[in-house]
């Protein structure tokens, strides 16, 4: 069957392609994308923002990496035409010592593969997850994202000591909301306090015990854990302050995505003992563990369905710079209702 | 229910030093026809696919049909007719075998467009359900011109009123067969077009947007567009 693929071929030009997408003979199954979510790292590929050299490299390349779809096809029929599935952007690497999410030589769509801008793909049955939730589709678009943050918070406790009563989050985005919301989930008795920068973006964190803009902090604080989701140029500074306001043996979580090298302050970090451990890669199990916290938390599904700040019709190219647009400024997620 | 009906009545007589119909010349290693057949076949409204092929080469897509689109069973092979309109009477009425609901549907299309879209498909079902009947179209490009002797311009309509046909026609299968019964010979041997037989006899046939790359193979220069429009791809 030929598909079209819609791929990045040079900052702001967005062209169809078409590929060949073998159905019979295969262990595959084929799946259609329904509904598309816009990430920072599309966002940066899309306005040119990353290195020149990488663009070069990757270019032409289908963006988008989270998403959700329906079931095409399935030659073993395990899933049924039209099933609902999440679609995982890991392709896991050989070396099962480390998880999926972290081998070398996994690909990741969008980055080192072709991510979901597609009319149909072929993929793996493990790269799929199903979910039967209806009137969801356009927050199980960014499942990917949430996965993150639920792989985030797992790791932090499996790691982190047992005393939890009070943990910060630094950053009012996307990341940081999704982690604060697990947060409240895994820990309801939790003081849970947010730091961010956006006066606006912070009103939706209403539902943590403190919302504190970290420009008008009038005490400084202590917390027994921290997670750092700032990123960028700013993560220097929010782990700074991390590390100043953090107990001793605390467990920094690191979970933005910086260009440049950030400095850390190494001495103060030696004499609390703490941990860093970064975090921003999911696999196939937090994507099962996201799945059914949408599934069967009200008040979660609830607070994933407010991130989402503009829904795009998508009927070709025009729509998806479109989409591109509105995503750079937005509080949240820009979902693209994706109809080729 | 809904069909799809692939036609595929044709010999391939403008396809210059092949001998064989162009729906069976390959892409990408499978034949035209297959890469059509599957769009259909894993669309999630349709089905059941039928295709109406020309008897001479009937046995040829049952031999394609058990290598290639084996793991389908929702496909149907039959004998097409004489011309478009028999091909189409022939899928239409094996079509009536598995339901006769007023209601059922069928997406035609031409075996020779491969690069037809899922969403193609879905915009004629939800035509046909609505209106009754459809035709594909994209805004014409160049100024169509108009001779009704073959020698000189008789009319240029204007061009933003004017398309350029495509496929899938999609229709209810009752209103067909009420047209369909109610044509003269006459009127048969000079209407090649389903949907132009839906005008004749008053009905309003709904336009569905299609695309440019929605290309029909007729000319070997047709086939080399589609091979170069796949190579895309491969030197990525």
């Amino acid at each position: 069957m030929i598909s079209q693929q819609y791929k990045l071929v040079a900052p702001f030009r967005i062209e169809s392609f078409f590929q060949d997408v073998k159905v019979q003979g295969s262990e595959h199954i084929v799946v259609r994308p329904r509904k598309l979510s816009v990430c920072k790292a599309d966002i940066r590929y899309y306005f040119g923002l990353r290195d020149p050299e990488v663009l070069k490299k990757r270019l032409p390349m289908a963006l988008i990496h989270e998403a959700c779809g329906e079931v095409l096809h399935d030659p073993t029929g395990e899933f049924a035409t039209g099933a609902k599935v999440v679609l995982l952007p890991n392709m896991p690497g050989k070396d099962t010592f480390y998880d999926e999410n972290y081998r070398l030589d996994s690909l990741f769509r969008s980055s080192r593969a072709d991510g979901f801008l597609q009319e149909a793909l072929r993929i793996n049955k493990q790269q799929v997850v199903p979910y039967t939730r209806e009137g969801m589709d356009n927050v199980f678009a960014f499942t990917e994202l949430i996965s993150v943050g639920v792989h985030a918070v797992d790791s932090f406790l499996r790691y982190s000591h047992d005393r939890r009563d009070r943990i910060a989050v630094w950053g009012d985005g996307a990341v940081s909301y999704i982690i604060c919301c697990i947060l409240k989930n895994r820990l309801p008795d939790a003081q849970i306090t947010v730091l961010g920068i956006n006066p606006n973006k912070l009103q939706y964190f209403g539902f943590l015990d403190n919302v504190l803009n970290v420009n008008q902090l009038e005490t400084r604080p202590q917390f027994d854990h921290v997670f750092e989701c700032v990123g960028g140029a700013a993560s220097g500074k929010a782990i700074d302050q991390m590390i100043d306001t953090i107990e001793p043996q605390g467990t920094m979580m690191l979970c933005g995505v910086s260009e440049e090298p950030v400095p850390v302050n190494t001495r103060m970090v030696l004499e609390k003992g703490l941990t860093m451990i970064g975090r921003s890669r999911s696999g196939r199990r937090d994507f099962i563990e996201s799945v059914r916290l949408l599934e069967e938390d009200d008040t979660f599904a609830a607070r994933m369905r407010q991130m989402i700040s503009e829904e795009v019709d998508v009927a070709g190219t025009n729509d998806i710079s479109k989409a591109f647009e509105l995503a750079k400024n937005a509080d949240f997620k820009v979902v693209m209702n994706w109809n080729i | 229910m809904v069909f799809a009906g692939i036609l595929a009545g044709g010999v391939g007589s403008r396809m210059g030093n092949y001998n064989i119909p162009k729906q069976f010349l390959p892409i990408n290693d499978r034949p035209i026809i297959v890469h059509v057949a599957e769009k259909f076949l894993l669309h999630n409204e349709v089905d059941l696919v039928i295709m109406g092929i020309n008897p001479a080469w009937y046995q040829n897509m049952l031999d394609i049909q058990a290598k290639y689109l084996s793991e389908f069973k929702n496909l149907v092979v039959v004998k097409g007719g004489n011309d478009r309109n028999e091909t189409i009477d022939a899928v239409i009425k094996e079509a009536r075998r598995h339901s006769q609901d007023d209601e059922d549907i069928i997406v035609t299309h031409d075996a020779v467009r491969p690069f037809v879209t899922l969403k193609m498909i879905s915009d004629n079902i939800a035509a046909a359900r609505q209106f009754g009947v459809c035709d594909t179209v994209i805004p014409a490009t160049d100024t169509i011109v108009y001779s009704d002797n073959g020698s000189y311009i008789t009319d240029i309509p204007v061009r933003s009123q004017t398309y350029q046909g495509q496929t899938p026609q999609s229709f209810k299968i009752s209103l067909f067969e009420q047209v369909y019964s109610s044509m003269t010979q006459e009127e048969l041997n000079v209407v090649t077009d389903a949907c132009k037989m839906f005008m004749l006899k008053g009905y309003h046939v709904q336009l569905v947007e299609g695309h440019v790359s929605n290309i029909k193979i007729t000319y070997p220069y047709d086939y080399k567009v589609a091979q170069i429009m796949m190579e895309n791809i491969k030197n990525d």
